[in-house]
């Protein structure tokens, strides 16, 4: 059943969650725009509660996009937390790093990945590093908790030293079983 | 600075907006909002956007944030801001009192035929920051309200949106750089000095 579940969270023990936060204090990350997702829940605490932090929760994850453009004109860096679902609401968005060469590192949990139950999630999940790629994103996946920290890590220095779009993909296998609440 | 149509002249506007702008950073919405601002004089605290339509007032909404001590002006059009709605919730909701949008509103899609936008028909951007909760709002017609628009965008206690009713006319291209590395590396080099470019 726990495949099954509706929304995914890492389980309380899992610290993946906290060596991401500290990799985006080690790069010093001042802007975080985000559209909540479960996987994410645990993180995007973490940089609630940071208040060298600027949160920002978006109403679609393109503006996230912009607003990491904005973030680099005026020297902050920035990330962008989203669900797979919500890589296609960037597309064309993505367009602004490519043309004024703008860092731009995601990091985005997975739906429609591994063992996924809602149909709905497919189409996207599948398409997610496609598409992401044929936007010049370099996209770097993550499916066990030992890979979470190098992977985001290359995620932000390649985007912050590279200058172009970057993003770790999440793997469903990674997210782990509902906690029925308990976080 | 009215045109026959008895609405603003787009380009006179800009100049008034953008007369002793001081610290002022600009970013201006793709098409003709853009031609305005460099009509007015390119400079390196100007970012004109060449794509990323719907994207310039959440573009606005970062860099202000990275930089609250200045004035941050976003100038963009009808069409391009009615394709990204959602961020008048989210900057309303940011609270970033340096950010000021200014919508040239001509009802029209300029750059691709002159088609009608929904300003045309009756939607009302002004009503809709409002109802997101954006503290100060403006909808400008007239020359002898925009003193009180330049006012308002350098009181850095928004945000700000605000909505100039423009005349549907086109003017002549007065185009920016093409090159956005170089429309980044200078407002960065602006804003950052040299250490912009080994950061």
């Amino acid at each position: 059943m726990q495949q099954d579940t509706i929304e995914q969270r890492p389980d309380a023990a899992a610290d993946w969650p906290d060596q991401i936060y500290d990799l985006l204090k080690l790069h010093n990350i001042r802007q975080v725009a985000l559209v909540p997702d479960a996987g994410h829940s645990r993180l995007i605490k973490r940089c609630i509660a940071d208040n060298t932090m600027k949160v920002v929760t978006l109403t679609t994850e393109e503006e996230g996009v912009a607003m990491m453009a904005g973030a680099w004109l005026g020297g902050d860096r920035s990330v962008l937390l989203m669900q797979s679902s919500g890589v296609g609401n960037c597309i064309n968005m993505l367009t602004l790093s490519s043309i004024h060469r703008t860092p731009m590192p995601m990091i985005v949990t997975m739906r429609g990945d591994f063992g996924e139950f809602n149909p709905a999630q497919i189409a996207m999940g599948n398409a997610t590093q496609a598409v992401l790629e044929a936007m010049g994103t370099l996209v770097k996946r993550a499916d066990t908790p030992e890979d979470v920290a190098p992977t985001v890590d290359a995620t932000l220095r390649m985007a912050f030293n590279t200058f172009r779009p970057t993003a770790t993909l999440l793997g469903q296998r990674l997210l782990g079983a509902k906690t029925f609440g308990k976080d | 600075m009215l045109t026959k149509s008895g609405k603003l002249d787009r380009r006179a506007l800009c100049t008034a907006v953008l007369s002793d702008r001081g610290d002022m950073l600009v970013i201006a919405g793709l098409g003709a909002p853009a031609w305005d601002i460099t009509a007015v004089g390119d400079c390196a605290e100007n970012l004109p956007l060449w794509g990323g339509m719907g994207g310039a007032a959440m573009m606005g909404l970062g860099l202000a944030l990275a930089q609250p001590s200045r004035t941050v002006l976003v100038i963009t059009g009808d069409g391009e801001m009615l394709m990204g709605l959602g961020a008048l919730a989210t900057i309303a909701v940011s609270r970033t009192p340096n950010l000021s949008i200014l919508v040239q509103d001509n009802e029209h899609y300029g750059e691709t035929g002159m088609q009608e936008t929904a300003t045309k028909h009756g939607v009302d951007l002004v009503g809709m920051a409002r109802a997101a909760g954006f503290p100060h709002t403006m909808l400008v017609t007239t020359p002898d309200e925009i003193p009180a628009l330049r006012a308002a965008i350098h009181a850095k206690n928004g945000p700000l949106f605000a909505v100039a009713k423009i005349d549907a006319g086109t003017l002549p291209l007065v185009l920016p750089p093409r090159e956005g590395a170089y429309l980044q590396a200078r407002m960065r080099e602006a804003v950052l000095g040299k250490a912009a470019h080994t950061a």
